[in-house]
């Protein structure tokens, strides 16, 4: 069976052509577009994201796509938030002080670290530790690492919405979802074989955790 | 907590992959899409592009190369040489890269730095720093100079005080080049990079010298870099990624083990 067409969201003019290619590689059939009627009829969307949570939620207000998603993720289809993606995922954000989807409760605060020798941004490979079972997480085993690049980190209010920690001083949150969403803070088409299995996954889900 | 990195170099010229002593006496050893591929499935962390092409049809033939590597690499991908302006830059990106190394255009007019910062983001933007060892006086307290344009031209310009510039402007991340270990195979230069390290908040990639496994140890503890960047250790085979990876790993050096 041809694998379905998947949406990667470009709300930014963001450069997501690494996102596709690793779809590619994958064999998911997915195509880049900042259209909201593409990203409605897509049978699965991509949501990544680069830059900072206010200029994107602008665009996200402006192009419609915002509003796209919020029906896509209402309508049960499934939806994979990287990145900024994810962090917009959720109520507010520290960075421009943001008001932001919404569809997972909770905040985006910067990283606030004690030890003068740990860097913000928090960038390279980190260890990623399942703490809820997700079939888009099935495959990640205790020493696989994914690559992070980022200043914030989410706070989901619910802790069942938390799928997956990593350390970085104290332990915050790097993958979450609730219902047909699924989100990572890390980059999976940057994070080699461990990453595109999860894409893979991804791109056989059928939307129920 | 965050792994330290092994992040392999590739000189490109003319599309072939090429591998310099102190800087000259380049000569082809491979395919770069081919030795990239491989040391990729082999563990590799990062990898890092240096255009070193003199031809006027320089810039199609790395972004050829960036594309055709982006198609089957998936770790992030860093590219370099003779990059002047944020349209340089961007092409690149748009290429496959996820990171713009700038050296030589930076020093003649920093505020490329910050122009690329604000068009790709700071984590983006890395520093490529060619520095040589000179006598710690006048216009270079640190000791250490800035030399450009493939180390050939002494800039009379201090290293610590460009890197912390370099910081300051927007760069995401330094590469400490030694020029006086480059090629030399006899260990990276220690109190240069830990110096730097010391100084900066940004990540600090250590460039050149590496001749044993001895030597990414070192730097990654004392010289307290964050990355080390491997060239000909691995292209002639002497050494592998994989294997590089176990000794920093049986060692205590975290890196990543798993791919």
């Amino acid at each position: 069976m041809p694998a379905p067409p998947v949406a990667i969201v470009d709300y930014d003019a963001g450069n997501l052509m690494s996102v596709r290619r690793a779809c590619r590689e994958v064999g998911l059939d997915a195509e880049i577009s900042s259209d909201p009627q593409v990203v409605r009829a897509a049978d699965r969307i991509i949501f990544p994201g680069v830059g900072a949570a206010g200029s994107a939620m602008r665009s996200l207000r402006c192009s419609g796509i915002g509003e796209a998603l919020v029906d896509a993720y209402r309508g049960g289809k499934p939806i994979l938030g990287i990145c900024l993606g994810l962090q917009i995922s959720l109520e507010h954000s520290e960075e421009n002080d943001t008001q932001t989807l919404g569809l997972v409760p909770g905040k985006v605060r910067r990283f606030r670290l004690n030890d003068p020798t740990l860097k913000v941004p928090h960038m390279g490979w980190n260890a990623v530790r399942v703490v809820k079972p997700h079939p888009v997480l099935a495959d990640i085993a205790g020493d696989d690492e994914f690559y992070f690049v980022h200043a914030y980190r989410p706070v989901p209010a619910r802790i069942e919405d938390v799928l997956a920690v990593s350390t970085y001083e104290g332990e915050f949150c790097s993958a979450l979802g609730r219902d047909n969403y699924v989100a990572t803070q890390f980059h999976p088409e940057k994070s080699g074989r461990v990453g595109l299995k999860l894409l893979e996954r991804f791109g056989a889900w059928d939307g129920h955790a | 907590m965050l792994s330290k990195r092994v992040i392999a170099c590739l000189d490109v010229r003319d599309g072939h992959l090429a591998k310099s002593i102190r800087f000259v006496n380049t000569r082809n050893i491979g395919d770069p899409v081919a030795k990239a591929r491989e040391y990729y499935l082999d563990g590799l962390d990062e990898l890092v592009f240096y255009d070193i092409t003199a031809s006027s049809d320089r810039r199609k033939i790395i972004l050829d190369v960036v594309e055709a590597v982006a198609e089957q690499v998936f770790i992030p991908l860093s590219v370099g040489g003779g990059v002047a302006s944020v349209a340089d830059a961007t092409d690149l990106r748009l290429a496959g890269a996820e990171k713009i190394n700038v050296n030589s255009a930076a020093v003649r007019r920093p505020a490329l730095i910050a122009e690329c910062a604000n068009a790709i983001g700071n984590q983006n933007v890395v520093l490529s720093m060619d520095i040589r060892q000179v006598a710690a006086a006048g216009e270079m307290p640190s000791g250490y100079e800035i030399v450009v344009d493939g180390g050939r031209k002494p800039m009379a310009m201090d290293a610590l005080a460009w890197a912390l510039e370099g910081e300051r402007l927007g760069a995401g991340e330094l590469v400490v080049n030694s020029i006086d270990a480059d090629g030399t195979r006899e260990g990276y230069e220690l109190k240069l990079t830990r110096m730097l390290s010391e100084a900066v908040r940004i990540p600090v990639i250590a460039s050149g010298g590496a001749g044993e496994p001895g030597h990414l140890h070192d730097v990654l503890t004392e010289g307290k870099a964050d990355a080390a960047l491997v060239a000909s250790m691995v292209h002639y085979g002497d050494y592998t990624v994989s294997g590089l990876k176990r000794y920093l790993h049986e060692r205590g050096v975290k890196v990543r083990m798993s791919w």
